[in-house]
């Protein structure tokens, strides 16, 4: 029990995604400016990444792996080459599983992340958790608890930079920072402020 | 045929005119995690470009034929297949630079650079404009990556390209590295103060 709860601390906030690996930045910088809109692609994409880590998983232990397909009678096969192929498409299939679900049952849910969904495919965060599950060779267990961490502490750095954004329409910048470099600078001093928790050891 | 003018401006356009992370904020996930090291961002560079080329040229053969509803898992499946084959390459030829970029070559399959291009111009445009398309906008995301990993390594480690230039002190010289470059976050730094130069020369760009 201990050892996933220091999974998740870990994947949180020193291992924050956003903000240790850059991974999501171009949706974010691009995108969105009020922390509303921030908080609800984030809470999107911690869905469809705590979903889609533990399921690539199963796809990686049971198909991909180096000898995972014994039970089919293929004990030599080393399928991890397809691996990328893969995971996208379980990815891109996730997101429209999740979006017609919603439709259906969650309306209220749907209306609120509607544009946002479809984008999620293309959000590197997704993909990087994944790629990260397989690097690190988590198990099933570990993977879930990997990628629901990484979503919130996704979706807490994305929230706090859009409420920092927010206020920075106030400021008076020199003509040639407004907007995109700005922002820039902004992402490297909260990274500064996260990297203090690298100093905790679990 | 495309004029030889026509030609310049699809590969020099986007290096510092149209940057494709400067200004069309595009790939910009992948771009600072590789850049402490030249050798780790010229590789990126080198094997993103190659990717954006390649399946620009793919998928602008194919355009006609791609019914508008699937085409993004179409160019997805394209793209994915095309980065396989770089790591595959990578992991068989350059082993030690592949471990050290770890997940981000796969990365390559979600930089927006790639399907940006692939959605915006080769969707539209004959298959040999697509694949310099694809070689400009590589270049000027190359560019800005190895203009930041020059500076982070110079600084960070007193290494160009891993040959020694300032002696560290603790190897007996005199230099003191600053090793904030070597964090994430100086990433964001350099090419925050990168636009500003940038825009300060090109002031159309600057946003309202």
């Amino acid at each position: 029990m201990e050892h996933y709860l220091s999974l998740f601390v870990r994947a949180v906030f020193i291992d924050n995604l956003a903000l240790s690996f850059f991974l999501g930045m171009c949706t974010f910088i691009a995108i969105s400016k009020q922390v509303k809109t921030a908080f609800s692609l984030g809470i999107a994409v911690t869905v469809v990444l705590g979903l889609s880590v533990p399921l690539n998983n199963i796809v990686f232990k049971q198909f991909l792996a180096p000898g995972a397909l014994d039970w089919a009678g293929f004990p030599d096969t080393d399928l991890s080459f397809l691996g990328f192929i893969a995971y996208i498409g379980v990815i891109a299939g996730l997101v429209q599983v999740l979006e017609m679900f919603l439709d259906k049952y969650v309306p209220s849910l749907y209306n609120a992340l509607g544009i946002f969904l479809p984008l999620i495919t293309v959000n590197c965060a997704i993909f990087g958790g994944v790629a990260f599950m397989v690097e690190r060779d988590y198990n099933l267990a570990e993977s879930a608890v990997f990628g629901l961490g990484g979503g919130i502490g996704w979706t807490l750095a994305i929230t706090l930079m859009a409420a920092v954004s927010e206020k920075l329409k106030y400021a008076d910048i020199p003509a040639g920072l407004r907007g995109l470099g700005s922002r820039f600078i902004m992402v490297g001093l909260m990274g500064l402020g996260f990297m203090s928790f690298s100093g905790v050891s679990l | 045929m495309a004029s030889a003018k026509e030609i310049k401006t699809l590969v020099f356009g986007p290096v510092f005119a149209n940057n494709p992370i400067a200004l069309q904020v595009l790939g910009i996930c992948s771009a600072l995690a590789v850049t402490t090291k030249l050798d780790k961002a010229l590789v990126m560079g080198i094997a993103l470009t190659l990717v954006t080329a390649f399946s620009s040229m793919f998928i602008s053969m194919i355009r006609n034929h791609i019914p508008s509803s699937v085409r993004i898992i179409v160019q997805m499946t394209i793209i994915a297949s095309l980065v396989i084959v770089v790591d595959q390459v990578l992991k068989a030829f350059a082993y030690n630079v592949a471990k050290e970029l770890s997940v981000f070559v796969g990365l390559i399959i979600t930089n927006c650079i790639v399907m940006g291009r692939a959605e915006a111009y080769a969707m539209k445009s004959p298959p040999l404009m697509s694949f310099l398309d694809g070689i400009g906008n590589g270049l000027g995301y190359t560019v800005l990556l190895l203009i930041v990993a020059f500076i982070r390594e110079l600084f960070g480690s007193g290494t160009v390209f891993g040959v020694e230039i300032l002696p560290l002190i603790s190897a007996g010289g005199w230099y003191q590295p600053m090793g904030l470059l070597l964090m994430p976050p100086s990433a964001f730094f350099i090419i925050g103060l990168f636009i500003w130069v940038l825009r300060t020369f090109r002031p159309e760009q600057v946003e309202k």
